[in-house]
């Protein structure tokens, strides 16, 4: 155990901030975005710090663990006392979302500088209470906990979306906060399920129990812990046909909430599915992978095709990203490492290449207070830097080769090929259409003649702006160089939930039903009389208040 | 420093120049935003001199030269380096595409000289070197898929230069795209040839590929390497044009002309080519799949030529001519005669290049009119044009000792010898008398018979020595350039073939070609007589139609209205992909999905059960009537049921036990 709770930092660090800016003056603008731009500049530093320091390269498991027993729930199984506890840690994979999101709020507090003027305070205030709970969501190691940061994140977002967003902003944000809260109903009770089986909240216990035969999940029930945990994710993520929330949200959002909506929030989703669905119901997974495969090839396809009518140009980049992360779930879906890399590396290109879509969108409203592609125009003769950088990101969320959108494409392809060719295939069509609706809404936007007389005095962007979009612009090609900078580092995590997904088949033919020991996996799983029932894992699952398995990893 | 362990500096260089007038250029004069562009592709193309040197010269020169630089993705099984590699095929690439391309940024120089948008111009230009020579150099499929992609975009960006004319956005768009329907081919074939030699590294492939051990069959009967060879060469129609993809090409004459010789006549366009050649050892393993390269080469090389016979636009005839000519690499390829290909790839780059500099030329000095039929008699007055383009239409012909007269009688040769190959070469044939037919059409109309503009608002005038320089030294290359199989043709050795022997010595030991080399070398004389009485046919034929009855080929075109509007319209094969394509996808995106699925259906649903709820809630809330003796009621029923279910539990668990039940 390190001395200093770098993780407790990371995620309380912005919740300091929201503190030090209720005590700002209502009403003084300036200090008040001046103090939210420092602090999570400042987070996104010591994200940067802590987490690449702390994740050394090719490490297993968990970093930087805290561990301390938070709500004492009595006892419960064999166990004299349980706990909720809090349980942090960071693997390579949750390390790049937590920099993205801090990356992603200093970018989205930077765009409204100028486009947010009332309620400025709230505002902030929301932004960062938002980067707590996404922050909390990623570096969680107890479903509880998960759960908890879970719902935090959804407050700031309802008002973010309810107060700053555009005309139909309050059926925008009921309809997200709504359609996120029946898929958390589902996953709050696989929760409570897990936890009464097994009397822990603590996800790596559990996965322990559950891979080396402490305990056993009949067929049915694993199927429908499952789709319980899957449903809340597919929708956060969102996949077809549960993304009908996601045009709305965007389109009615203000630029910041789009940006960290499209940049991280849909992210938790798959991020859910690799963390859970995977290494705790790897059967059910395997069962359902056709289905969610074409589900999610479905999204690729149906996605691109309605983005590509779409006369409104934030609709068509919000469809864009149903595209995209169908690309994400295809990967994961595969079950193999080149694809899960391809993925864990798409949701950050994702990050930086749609949200600076939406970024370069909302520039676009802050001049013209529209979205409506009739409106634009012949706009490169204006605004030519904006228009080169909005060639640049189109480029780079269209997959071309040395931008970030290539590698996490290629590889998710590339992998699920190497077992469902049919699959990648389909997939695959996916890389003609973005190149179309991309380059069709280009062309409406910024080619041709100017339609409109006032887009003829628009101003091209201001320093601040280039500022940001040049930051993006070089992660862009860095992702799309030195993309093994990443890889690299989310490698060992995303091979472990391959390996997670390994377990001893076929409960008939284990000879010994070994009591599962934390420090060497059973050979089978044990034996169970009845078939039906499920053996409680108290006695073999390690006690959730010892920290002893963290010496075994 | 040998530049062959640090051949990242060719490619380098005009990169940074890119870099350099993209960023900075804006606010330069032109002199230097030409210097800088200039400097970067000249250095270039002196690196790749010194580099070819220093390859030629190593003692073991057969070998090639394969330098890793760094990793550039990696992830499980799969790793893609930036490797870049040089053999003797991609000696004779990189020297066309720096040599060429050189040529073509002076000329540049003086025809973009009173446009706007001059630096952003020349920044396009030197990133289109970049991925160009990337392409060539790359030393496997992911990295020469960058240059290929990233040569697309650069296409997007020249073909589109003009971004005001909606025309040439139009026409930007579509070559991206259709190329990128192209490049899902080209990617699923890197997947397939990834899963069954698990790497993608081109020498690894090929060893493997040429192992007939190798045993990797997911296709059974059908074969690996004939899916992975036609996904690939799926790419290749895409990127060379070639049926069924080929549409892009003509439309991309919209940019400016030095464009449509750099990249759609001299290098982009044969990168298809570069690829079916590069991967030779995977199509020789498949003879459906040469079959194919063969056929579509060929259909496409007629099928070009018969539609560049009407046009009147004097680009676009030398875009049909350029499809049809890499219908001929195609042909060669196909036939497994991939050192003709090649060697016409590069005749090609000479006289098309030319041709389409001289084109520019005659633009140039007709104050920007294309249609040959407002133009006529311009002979005298601007000569070098005259003269230059005539020697690249003499080439172009076959005309008698000119670069593209061996080279197509190489490829003539090969598909006459291949067995079955007959009609094949009939159809070549009879493409190069079209050829020969157009070719001079252009001529006469251009440049002969009499004045058809107004002199008092054109004033006609020679172009400035820089973009003269380069066609007199472009003429050169089309005379001279095919000499180098000039001995063979007397029995000597064929230098060119010569040289790329060590690449191709794989695949073309198995051609039919090589099997009868005496019988070929008997037939080589009698073909190219064949072929020389073709292509003069073809001139007499457009003498006489253009020259002494200049009113006939209107008479023609009306007595076979239905044929000459036809071909006029290309067929309508843009009318017909819009129609049969586009339109239907836009209709379904637009009214089922979108409105139906989306609005009407999911969102409809969602919606629904929120009325639902809302309309349920509204009926229970009258159970909350406040009156106590309905309350006593409900209390009786809520007691009644939990006694119920106390009781009947039993019997009920009995019957059923739950499971999931934890003890």
């Amino acid at each position: 155990m390190q001395t200093i709770p770098m993780l407790t930092i990371l995620i309380f660090l912005p919740a300091a901030g929201v503190m030090g800016l209720l005590c700002l003056r209502k009403d003084d603008h300036e200090w008040i975005r001046r103090f939210a731009f420092v602090v999570s500049l400042l987070e996104l530093i010591a994200s940067v710090w802590f987490l690449l320091a702390g994740v050394p390269l090719g490490s297993n498991g968990y970093k930087l663990e805290e561990f301390h027993q938070w709500i004492s729930l009595g006892p419960h199984l064999d166990a004299p006392q349980t706990w909720i506890n809090y349980h942090l840690g960071v693997d390579g994979i949750s390390m790049f979302l937590v920099i993205l999101t801090a990356f992603l709020t200093v970018v989205s507090i930077l765009c409204s500088w100028k486009s947010i003027d009332k309620r400025v305070k709230e505002f902030f205030i929301m932004i960062l209470l938002l980067e707590v709970g996404v922050v909390g969501v990623f570096l969680s190691l107890d479903l509880f906990l998960f759960f908890l940061f879970w719902e935090v994140m959804l407050i700031p977002m309802y008002f973010l979306i309810g107060i700053w967003g555009h005309d139909r902003r309050i059926y925008a944000t009921i309809k997200f906060v709504l359609y996120t809260m029946s898929g958390s109903i589902l996953m709050l009770i696989g929760i409570l399920w897990l936890y009464n089986a097994t009397g822990t909240f603590d996800l790596p216990s559990i996965q322990l129990a559950l891979q080396h035969g402490g305990l056993v999940l009949p067929r049915s029930t694993e199927t429908l812990l499952f789709l319980a945990f899957f449903v809340a994710f597919a929708i956060k993520v969102p996949l077809f046909p549960f993304h009908t929330w996601l045009p709305d949200a965007h389109v009615e959002a203000p630029t910041a909430g789009s940006v960290i909506l499209a940049g991280v929030l849909l992210k938790m989703g798959t991020y859910g599915m690799i963390r859970f669905c995977l290494p705790l119901f790897p059967d059910a997974a395997k069962r359902f992978a056709t289905p969610i495969a074409v589900l999610a090839i479905i999204g690729i396809i149906y996605g691109a095709l309605v983005a590509l009518v779409q006369p409104n140009l934030k609709k068509l980049v919000a469809y864009s990203s149903v595209s995209h992360l169908g690309f994400v779930v295809l990967g994961i879906f595969a079950f193999q490492t080149v694809s899960m890399q391809g993925a864990v590396f798409q949701m950050l290109a994702h990050g930086i290449s749609t949200g600076g879509l939406f970024l370069l969108v909302g520039m676009l409203y802050d001049r013209r207070h529209t979205f409506e592609m009739s409106q634009f125009g012949g706009l490169c003769a204006p605004m030519p830097q904006l228009a080169a950088f909005f060639l640049f990101v189109a480029l780079s969320s269209m997959g071309l080769p040395m931008l970030n959108g290539f590698v996490g494409e290629f590889l998710i392809l590339l992998g699920t090929y190497q077992v469902h060719w049919n699959w990648a295939s389909w997939a695959a069509t996916g890389v003609i259409l973005s190149a179309c609706y991309l380059l069709w809404s280009y062309q409406k936007v910024f080619y041709g003649d100017i339609t409109v007389e006032k887009n003829r005095t628009l101003p091209d962007i201001s320093t601040r702006e280039r500022a940001i979009l040049v930051t993006m612009a070089v992660i862009t090609l860095w992702m799309g160089i030195g993309s093994t900078f990443f890889t690299d580092r989310t490698a060992s995590a995303s091979q472990a939930v391959i390996d997670q997904m390994q377990r001893p088949q076929h409960a008939e033919e284990a000879i010994v039903p070994a009591p599962a020991k934390p420090s060497r996996p059973a050979p089978g799983r044990p034996a169970n009389a009845t078939g039906s029932a499920i053996a409680p894992i108290a006695s073999a699952a390690p006690r959730p208040n010892s920290l002893e398995r963290l010496g075994t990893r | 420093m040998p530049i062959l362990d640090h051949l990242w500096i060719i490619p380098l260089l005009p990169l940074l120049g890119s870099a350099i007038n993209g960023l900075l250029g804006g606010k330069w004069p032109h002199n230097i935003v030409n210097s800088v562009a200039l400097g970067a592709t000249g250095l270039s193309f002196a690196c790749a001199l010194e580099a070819v040197r220093e390859f030629v010269s190593e003692p073991n020169h057969q070998a090639l030269v394969h330098r890793h630089f760094f990793d550039w993705i990696s992830a499980g099984t799969f790793t893609a380096g930036f490797d870049l590699q040089m053999d003797q095929l991609t000696v004779v690439m990189l020297l066309v595409v720096t040599g060429v391309g050189f040529l073509i940024h002076i000329y540049s120089t003086g025809y973009m000289a009173h446009e706007g948008g001059y630096y952003r111009f020349f920044s396009y230009l030197n990133l289109f070197m970049f991925f160009m020579l990337i392409l060539v150099l790359a030393a496997n499929y992911v990295l020469l898929f960058v240059g290929w992609e990233g040569v697309g975009l650069c296409s997007y960006l020249l073909i589109g230069f003009y971004f005001l004319k909606k025309s040439a956005a139009d026409a930007g768009k579509k070559a991206f795209i259709v190329n990128r329907i192209g490049d899902f081919g080209f990617m699923l074939g890197m997947f397939l040839l990834f899963r069954a030699f698990g790497s993608l590294d081109f020498t690894t492939v090929f060893q493997k590929a040429a192992d007939p051990s190798w045993a990797h069959e997911p296709w059974g009967q059908f074969g690996t390497m004939t899916v992975a060879c036609l996904l690939l060469f799926m790419g290749a129609t895409g990127k060379s044009a070639q049926l069924p993809l080929y549409v892009w090409l003509p439309d991309a004459m919209e940019g400016p002309t030095p464009v449509s010789a750099l990249i759609h006549a001299a290098t982009m366009v044969t990168a298809g080519v570069y690829v079916v050649a590069r991967s030779h050892i995977l199509f020789v393993h498949s003879e459906t799949a040469m079959v194919v390269v063969a056929v579509v080469g060929c259909a496409t090389a007629f099928f070009a030529a018969t539609i560049g016979l009407v046009q009147t636009d004097i680009k676009k005839v030398l875009a049909y001519s350029t499809v049809s000519q890499l219908g001929y690499m195609f042909l060669a390829c196909g036939v497994g005669v991939f050192s003709a290909g090649i060697f016409h790839l590069m005749t090609h780059a000479f006289f098309k290049a030319l041709l389409f500099l001289a084109a520019g030329s005659v633009i140039h000095a007709m104050g920007g009119e294309q249609d040959m039929r407002h133009m006529g008699g311009l002979s005298k007055k601007i000569k070098y044009t005259y003269w230059t383009m005539l020697m690249a239409t003499l080439a172009i012909s076959g005309a008698p000792l000119f670069a593209g007269f061996f080279s197509k009688d190489q490829i003539l040769l090969g598909a006459y010898t291949i067995e079955g190959g007959k009609p094949l070469y009939a159809i070549g044939l009879l493409t190069a008398l079209l050829t020969a037919f157009y070719m001079f059409r252009l001529i006469f109309l251009t440049f002969h018979g009499q004045q058809r503009y107004d002199e008092h608002h054109v004033h006609v005038h020679e172009s400035p020595w820089s973009m003269l320089g380069p066609l007199v030294i472009l003429a050169v290359l089309s005379i001279f350039g095919g000499w180098l199989a000039l001995p063979a043709f007397w029995g000597g050795p064929d230098y060119f073939a010569n040289f790329l022997a060590p690449v191709f010595s794989g695949g073309e030991a198995s051609a039919a070609a090589a099997a009868s080399e005496a019988a070929a070398h008997s037939l080589e004389l009698p073909l190219a007589g064949v072929a020389v009485f073709t292509a003069l046919l073809g001139f007499a034929v457009a003498f006489w139609l253009y020259i002494r009855q200049p009113g006939k080929p209107e008479a023609i075109a009306k007595s076979v209205g239905g044929l000459y509007t036809t071909l006029l319209n290309k067929y309508y094969v843009d009318e017909l992909y819009a129609a049969v394509i586009v339109k239907p996808l836009l209709w379904l995106s637009t009214e089922v999905l979108w409105k139906i699925v989306d609005v009407a259906g999911i969102d409809g649903t969602v919606n629904g059960i929120a009325h639902g709820t809302t309309s349920l809630g509204d009926t229970v809330r009258h159970t909350q009537s406040g009156n106590t003796r309905s309350y006593a009621v409900w209390v009786v029923i809520g007691a009644l049921v939990i006694l119920a279910v106390i009781f009947l539990w039993p019997y009920w668990s009995a019957a059923r036990p739950v499971a999931g039940m934890v003890r």
